[in-house]
């Protein structure tokens, strides 16, 4: 039950995305195509689950032990730059269908403060291993439905009549605020 | 091409100005403007980490070979957000609080990386720290103003003075997540109104 309720939680109540602000950058970006936008929600959900994994590990058994954790911030930058840099060359050997279909949504990442966010939260909020877990998890696929459904509402602007000094990322993010209120509204679900 | 130091100042106030002309940086700009104060925090140590990483990059342009440049840029710029944090940490404890964890994630604001990687990687010291300088300010002043237009609606008070009169009903979708994606979208559509005239 406890899991359920974090799982909701990251996914609607606190989502990354609209409510926590956290990786916005692709999320105008990348979200005028559908395609576009379900390729960037599958890397993102991959590399944010791989990397909280590595930080946590990393922080836990490296920095803390040490009395390094005042290192944290560059360490976990390094930590999840290397990572996708692995995860890269790892695809393009291994699942080339894989990598051609995220290949280039994989250096955006690691600029993607969601990822450097969820690892930050994380440790903040103490979790243990598999509430780590989860909290990851679940906010990777808060970010891919609120990007895939922002793309969706997006591609609807093409025929709409928009003024022209809002056209473009002015309605876009007056979209996403109208969004975040509708998320707003299942705040007593948990 | 690059210009004289006050043109490259300058440029941030308004042709390059963050996050509106600019649209960059956006998880700092909507998360930390519930407020002026914060709004007005947060743009000085980017600013700082701005200039400095700005500097260093400028210099070590000629060391640093192509093919990691965007790994050494990440940790020059590392480096600064550390002290930046261990400074805040020391000095002024509540407003690292309040900004918690969007202080460390300045090493990501792609603002930062991008003047790095556009500007600092091609051209020399003193301008590229103008550069860093004009942006920064010009990312301040922009959160300071979402943060003041914020607070003004949302809790009827621009820098906890109050403005509104005793018998304000705080707004209070403003301070919300929803009321900064609205702000903004609303703000970049109104520059847009100004550029265009101002062209015209």
């Amino acid at each position: 039950m406890e899991f359920f309720e974090l799982a909701i939680s990251a996914i609607f109540i606190s989502n990354i995305l609209l409510i926590q602000y956290l990786g916005n950058c692709p999320f105008l970006g990348v979200s005028k195509k559908m395609d576009t936008a379900v390729g960037m929600s599958g890397a993102v959900i991959f590399v944010m689950t791989l990397a909280a994994i590595v930080t946590y590990l990393v922080h836990h058994h490296v920095l803390v032990p040490y009395k390094l954790a005042y290192l944290q911030t560059i360490v976990f930058i390094l930590v999840i730059a290397s990572l996708v840099q692995f995860i890269e060359m790892f695809l393009k050997k291994t699942i080339p269908p894989l990598y051609r279909s995220l290949g280039i949504f994989l250096p955006l990442i690691t600029t993607n403060c969601a990822v450097m966010g969820v690892a930050l939260i994380n440790i903040k909020k103490e979790y243990d291993f598999i509430q780590m877990l989860v909290f990851s998890i679940t906010s990777g696929i808060g970010f891919s439905i609120a990007l895939i459904l922002f793309a969706g509402i997006r591609e609807k602007f093409e025929t709409a009549r928009i003024p022209v000094s809002y056209q473009g990322t002015a309605i876009g993010l007056v979209t996403a605020g109208l969004m975040a209120l509708a998320f707003f509204g299942v705040k007593g679900l948990v | 091409m690059p210009g004289s130091l006050k043109e490259e100042f300058v440029k941030g106030l308004w042709k390059e100005l963050p996050p509106f002309r600019l649209v960059l940086g956006l998880c700092p700009t909507l998360a930390v403007t519930k407020a002026a104060d914060t709004g007005l925090g947060m743009g000085i140590a980017a600013t700082f980490v701005l200039v400095f990483s700005n500097l260093i990059v400028s210099m070590l342009r000629n060391v640093i070979p192509s093919k990691v440049r965007i790994a050494c840029y990440i940790v020059v710029i590392a480096t600064f957000v550390v002290i930046t944090e261990l400074v805040m940490q020391a000095f002024t404890y509540p407003l690292y609080q309040q900004l918690g964890i969007f202080i460390p994630l300045i090493v990501v604001n792609c603002i930062i990386l991008g003047r790095a990687e556009a500007f600092a990687g091609k051209n020399g010291p003193m301008l590229s720290a103008a550069d860093g300088l004009g942006i920064g300010i010009g990312f301040t002043v922009s959160l300071t103003f979402l943060g003041a237009i914020r607070e003004l609606f949302g809790n009827g008070t621009v820098f906890k003075q109050a403005i509104m009169g005793a018998g304000y009903e705080p707004f209070t979708f403003m301070v919300e997540a929803p009321g900064a994606f609205v702000c903004l979208g609303l703000l970049l559509g109104m520059m847009n109104i100004v550029e265009a005239v101002r062209t015209r």
